[in-house]
């Protein structure tokens, strides 16, 4: 009988949401992130490809999306932390009856704009947007994308047909940027209506064109709330950087071990400081010589650095999926990632310094992290300063939940 | 007309805990029996039918012992008294394809 281990939530808490092939887990530490208690499994059996933290109007709610190879992908919010998840008798995402299609994977949650509370966004399998415009309770197909006329040529990538990246401008409410593997990415400026490709300049090295109108594998996306037109992919080989909303795309592939991953993250706080994990490449999906590094690049792509202090550099040929890199809001940010060997590897210092969180869970397909009672990236959301004076200092969301929370770590966190 | 459904274990929560469902309705055939079941329970419908009204790959269904895919699917006839089987498959519980990311 599986045993599942709930944990206690405060406002400046840092929590991880951790889905894996197995399971959820929700990994829950203080402002300080020294120490993590552990709650889960939740969902044990089902694979959790999704998870998502919607702190807005109010809210504390959770979301995970579990899909069972029986039953099927069922979309669950819990509003406990945890302790109960809806588990609707009627699942609210559905392909309408004329598409033919049906439901293989929920891929990706994402809640929507700060200042527009009740929208939300779900990417899925076979590849396809849905909305829900009233807080996740009922969810439509976006027909736009759906009904893209380059669909029907669309092929699955090893993971299947899937939208695994949504990224809603956070100033202009009229656009908003997904992608596809393996299709590309696709930018819709009218508010979903119709959409165009946005990956000009993203090489297909896996085709016989290799810049095609569309095919490209992108397997990650990611945008500063602060600088939300310029963005950074992880292609399925290639590395890459636009300057305008995915108009066009140049190569910043330089000084790293491999131009091949999945895992890419943003700094919260600084625009031109992005993290990935690259692997050796499509045809041996682990890290190159058996290293374990992090790379960062602090100036917007010119130039990376190897991140390893605190991570294996020795036989750990390692896994990082598309989805399980994440960072906190925190200043120092955290920075986190799983591993399809059931690693949790966190960094309290920005990435300057690693430990491992936790080990021995089934393997990791997405880790998502958010700070308790402080508000998610607003739609107006500046970098938050950082603080003078050394990279040692936390500072929580507010002084007196910090002084609070690190108070308590003191007394009582359990170190897992 | 009575036809007997068996629900597994993890679908009890959506029959109220029951692992059997007797059916009154003149179910002649398993998709009619199945409409019966939904309409009662219908946390029960989209576990084991996709949008496209097909019995999920990894579910199987039995009418008596033999499994309704060799038998015309949801046409298969029950009869009076008939015994149907919603079980999960055993090739259901693997994790998805290596190459799945």
């Amino acid at each position: 009988m599986v045993v599942t281990r709930s944990v206690s939530m405060k406002d400046g808490d840092v929590l991880l949401l951790v889905g894996t092939m197995k399971g959820a887990f929700l990994l829950r530490a203080t402002g300080a992130r020294s120490r993590w208690d552990v709650g889960g499994p939740y969902f044990p059996g089902h694979s959790v490809y999704a998870m998502a933290y919607d702190g807005r109007a109010g809210r504390r709610r959770l979301w995970a999306s579990t899909t069972s190879a029986h039953w099927g992908a069922v979309l669950r919010s819990s509003d406990d932390f945890g302790k109960s998840w809806t588990n609707p008798e009627r699942a609210t995402i559905k392909f309408p009856p004329e598409t033919g299609a049906s439901l293989k994977q929920i891929w990706q949650i994402q809640p929507g704009r700060a200042d527009d509370p009740e929208r939300l966004y779900c990417g899925v399998d076979p590849a396809a947007l849905f909305e829900s415009h009233d807080g996740g309770e009922t969810w439509t197909l976006n027909r736009g994308l759906y009904d893209h006329p380059h669909r029907p040529r669309w092929q699955p990538g090893g993971g299947g047909l899937c939208l695994h990246t949504i990224l809603p401008h956070p100033r202009d409410t009229s656009r908003m940027t997904v992608a596809v593997s393996t299709a590309g990415a696709y930018r819709s400026d009218d508010g979903g209506r119709s959409w165009r490709t946005a990956h000009r300049g993203v090489r297909a090295q896996f085709l016989p064109d290799k810049y095609p109108e569309f095919g490209q594998c992108v397997h990650k996306i990611v945008q500063h709330p602060s600088r939300p037109d310029r963005l950074f992919l992880q292609n399925h080989f290639g590395l890459y950087r636009s300057d305008n909303a995915g108009d066009s795309w140049y190569d910043i592939a330089r000084g790293v071990p491999s131009d091949f991953g999945f895992a890419m993250a943003i700094h919260p706080h600084n625009p031109d400081t992005v993290y990935i994990l690259p692997l050796e490449s499509d045809q041996f999906r682990c890290t190159p010589e058996g290293k374990l590094r992090v790379y960062r690049t602090r100036n917007g792509g010119a130039s990376w650095q190897p991140l390893t202090r605190g991570l294996p550099q020795k036989n750990a040929l390692e896994t990082v999926l598309r989805d399980a890199m994440a960072v906190d809001t925190l200043t120092p940010a955290g920075v986190y990632f799983g591993t399809r060997s059931g690693r949790v590897y966190g960094s309290r210092d920005d990435g300057n310094s690693w430990s491992l969180i936790l080990e021995g869970l089934p393997p990791v397909v997405c880790v998502k992290a958010a700070v308790i009672g402080e508000p998610q990236r607003a739609s107006t959301a500046r970098p938050r300063r950082p603080p003078r004076g050394g990279n040692r200092k936390v500072t929580a969301p507010r002084r007196r939940a910090a002084r609070s929370t690190r108070r308590r770590a003191a007394r009582s966190d359990r170190k897992t | 007309m009575a036809v007997t459904i068996y629900i597994p274990a993890s679908l009890q929560p959506f029959t109220g805990g029951r692992a059997r469902v007797e059916l009154a309705a003149s179910a002649t055939t398993v998709g009619e029996a199945l409409a019966a079941l939904w309409a009662a329970y219908p946390g029960v419908r989209d576990r084991v039918m996709n949008e496209r009204g097909e019995v999920r790959e990894h579910v199987n269904v039995f009418a008596g012992s033999e499994s309704i895919r060799f038998t015309g699917g949801l046409a298969t006839p029950v009869s009076d008294g008939g015994e149907i089987s919603i079980i999960p498959a055993v090739s259901g519980g693997s994790e998805f394809p290596s190459a799945t990311l």
